[in-house]
């Protein structure tokens, strides 16, 4: 089995706080990893230091991507070599269409793996069949990226951009917080999709329910900035009805 | 360093050499009296009334003070250390591209200007599969066919004489201002063009002209008459960076529109800005202004990107019942450029309306203000007003102003007012680059979002190029 992500002993501070703890975690190619968790565990600051966020600092540690570290690699660079984040808080882009934002963002990562770029047609071809794959309506490729969408819609287009980017390592922070079920069924057709034996991804979630319908792999939970316990779908479960008191009571803080 | 110092020493000494041969017949000395109007008029052949019309504009300056209400302020001008006329210098011609600075090539590359144009702009001699002179003359006996008159300023005066002394200062009268007042006691050459009634002009005036724009000198006259229910679109300008050691460019261009004309008039402004701290650039002081008679429109579009200060309102007097008034910009400065410019809607017809749509982006320590103003007067019944400024901030020692005047005499206008002030986040950029984007072409991309409703304006080739300058002016500015 390809390792595709390997965290080990992740420290990580954002303006000299020290929020993760030491954190260590592997993603083969073809799993599905969740990490749940309490609100400010470190979830996602985990996934954003991961994308290369320029607020927060590394202090030990390493994060290497197919055995390369990437900790020096600027975010575009990690993106290009197949890091994708979907946003829990999708950004506007007033002015840009999403199309023509969706095509940028391709062509510069098909540029980087010495692809020809596509042409305008080609890429309508391509988008048209991705868009009906996540129920987005066409009239939003051709309005500003994220401006006036719904918070529904912000969240099924930032998988449009997953399904669009086919990124080696795709990692989901809370991608499912406030859609409605249909939604959630949609998200997770997409995503479900893409599943395959090259891909890897990290789901962060604080609900089961997402997993419902993304089976995953393994489960983590982090807690104050470590992984405090890691299992199998049924950790998820055990979450959901007893919460994470007993987890907290098991960890004594060293 | 010594030799160059010693090679520039003499090639201007050369340069200054070739000059002499010329001196006595070309140049005036520096300074402005009537004796040096008389010269210029003379040296243009030009009819009496039209050395009566400077000298008047000449006297009427003199009674005039220099305005200082306007935001960048700069160094006292030595109006008398101005050399008012010259004859054009003979540009240095060199054989091929290989002879010209790379560096300048480069930029023509990221600009994706023609190779022949590359040429031209670069001073290299053109070859003759590149003729652009019978290009030229291709396009001018369109032109003619259609009756349309497209020519200097000084060609119209000599065979058009009527059609110039109808229409000259009537938009703009020599007594307007200041700048423009000093425009018409001395000014050099510039354009006219006039569209007979009916007809729509069969190209975009001076996509293949722009060889007239070039070398027009710092006091520039453009008059624009579009006879009635005719069509024009104009350019001006080019993305290409221009050179001037003339540090004053006070410019009038008037258009008239004529019962039922739309006059569409675009500038991409690129002047020399100054170097990164400050020092030189050219002072654009312009006065634009149109007339709009019944049923004409009149539209403005303007990508201001170069110069060291930008002072001009491109404005548009709405004479006419339902004349249509419209002011697209884009204004952008880093370093130490400054901007002072927006439009005047003046609604006196019935039903008349006006949009303004003013984009700033400032830099560096780049300062702007948009000012506008909004007259309805009485006469306008019905009248009507958008204005949206939206200013967009790089980097905190950069500034955005907008100053708004609104003045209506008429309780049935309506009139509306957006204004916004934003900066580039830091999640937008972190977000783009998250999907691939380079820093440099994130900002680029978020910059063109913010400008688009302006750009959507320009004529398409134009836009392209417009949208790679903001790019370009954008290199290094981040970060």
């Amino acid at each position: 089995m390809t390792k595709l992500l390997e965290i080990t002993d992740l420290h990580v501070a954002i303006a000299g706080t020290e929020i993760l703890h030491g954190v260590n975690l592997t993603v083969n190619a073809g799993e599905v990893h969740a990490i749940m968790g309490t609100n400010g565990s470190g979830k996602s600051t985990l996934t954003k230091v991961i994308a290369g966020h320029p607020d927060y600092v590394v202090t030990r540690g390493d994060i290497r991507l197919r055995g390369q570290s990437i900790l020096e690699r600027e975010p575009e660079e990690r993106a290009r070599e197949g890091v994708f984040l979907a946003f829990q808080y999708p950004v506007e882009v007033p002015g840009v269409s999403n199309m023509y934002f969706l095509r940028t963002a391709l062509n510069a990562q098909r540029k980087h793996r010495g692809q020809p770029e596509l042409s305008g047609a080609e890429f309508l071809a391509l988008v048209k069949d991705k868009a009906r794959l996540v129920d987005i309506d066409a009239g939003l490729l051709n309005r500003s990226v994220n401006e006036g969408f719904s918070g529904g819609e912000k969240k099924r287009n930032e998988i449009l951009q997953l399904c669009v980017l086919e990124p080696a390592l795709a990692i989901l922070d809370e991608t499912d917080s406030g859609l409605d079920i249909d939604a959630l069924k949609t998200v997770a057709a997409g995503v479900n999709s893409l599943r395959s034996p090259q891909r890897g991804f990290l789901l962060v979630t604080h609900y089961q329910r997402l997993l419902d319908y993304i089976r995953p792999d393994h489960v983590h939970v982090l807690l104050d900035g470590r992984i405090a316990r890691s299992g199998g779908p049924e950790l998820a479960l055990k979450l959901e009805k007893e919460g994470y008191a007993w987890l907290e009571a098991a960890t004594t803080p060293s | 360093m010594a030799q160059n110092e010693s090679i520039q020493a003499l090639t201007e000494q050369e340069y200054k050499h070739g000059w002499v041969t010329h001196i006595d017949s070309d140049q005036v000395p520096p300074g402005l009296n009537e004796d040096v109007i008389r010269l210029i008029s003379s040296k243009k052949a030009e009819p009496e009334w039209l050395l009566q019309w400077r000298l008047r504009a000449y006297r009427h300056w003199l009674t005039m003070k220099e305005p200082t209400w306007q935001k960048p302020k700069y160094p006292a001008i030595d109006y008398q250390s101005v050399i008012y006329y010259s004859a054009p210098k003979p540009k240095k011609q060199l054989n091929s591209l290989d002879e010209v600075d790379p560096e300048l090539l480069a930029t023509f590359e990221k600009l994706g200007i023609s190779l022949d144009e590359q040429k031209r702009l670069a001073g290299v001699a053109v070859d003759v599969v590149f003729d652009s002179v019978s290009v030229k003359t291709t396009f001018q006996d369109e032109l003619k066919k259609a009756g349309i008159i497209f020519c200097s300023f000084s060609e119209a005066v000599k065979e058009h004489p009527d059609l110039v002394r109808k229409y000259l200062g009537t938009v703009v009268p020599f007594t307007d201002n200041f700048f423009a007042t000093l425009n018409s006691a001395v000014f050099s050459d510039g354009s006219f063009c006039y569209i007979p009634p009916g007809v729509r002009c069969p190209m975009e005036l001076s996509t293949y002209f722009r060889i007239n724009s070039a070398g027009t000198g710092q006091f520039e006259r453009t008059l624009l008459v579009a006879d009635e229910g005719s069509y024009v679109s104009y350019l001006e300008g080019c993305t290409a960076p221009s050179r001037d050691e003339n540090q004053l460019h006070a410019a009038v261009v008037e258009l008239v529109a004529l019962r039922g004309a739309h006059i569409k008039y675009s500038t991409v402004q690129n002047w020399y800005p100054g170097d990164k701290d400050g020092k030189g650039g050219v002072y654009n002081f312009v006065t634009k202004r149109g007339v709009a008679e019944e049923n004409a429109r009149l539209s403005w579009t303007q990508v201001e990107t170069g110069s060291a200060i930008t002072w001009k309102y491109p404005s548009c007097i709405l004479k006419g019942d339902n004349s249509v008034g419209e002011f697209y910009s884009v204004a952008m400065t880093r370093d130490y450029q400054q901007a002072d410019t927006g439009t005047k809607m003046i609604h006196i017809g019935r039903n008349t309306k006006s949009t303004i749509i003013s984009k700033g982006i400032s830099a560096g320590h780049g300062d702007q203000t948009y000012r506008g103003q909004v007259k309805i007067l009485k006469s306008a019944g019905g009248a009507r007003n958008f204005s949206a400024c939206d200013s967009l901030l790089l980097g905190d020692k950069c500034g955005a102003h907008t100053v708004p005047y609104i003045e209506s005499s008429n309780a049935g206008a309506i009139i509306e007012h957006e204004a916004s002030t934003s900066k580039i986040s830091d999640e937008q950029i972190f977000f783009l680059r998250q999907r691939g984007l380079s820093e440099e072409d994130a900002v680029n991309l978020i910059v063109n979002g913010f400008c688009k409703d302006v750009l959507n304006e320009l004529p398409m080739e134009f836009a392209v190029e417009a949208q790679k300058l903001l790019g370009l002016k954008l290199e290094g500015a981040v970060g």
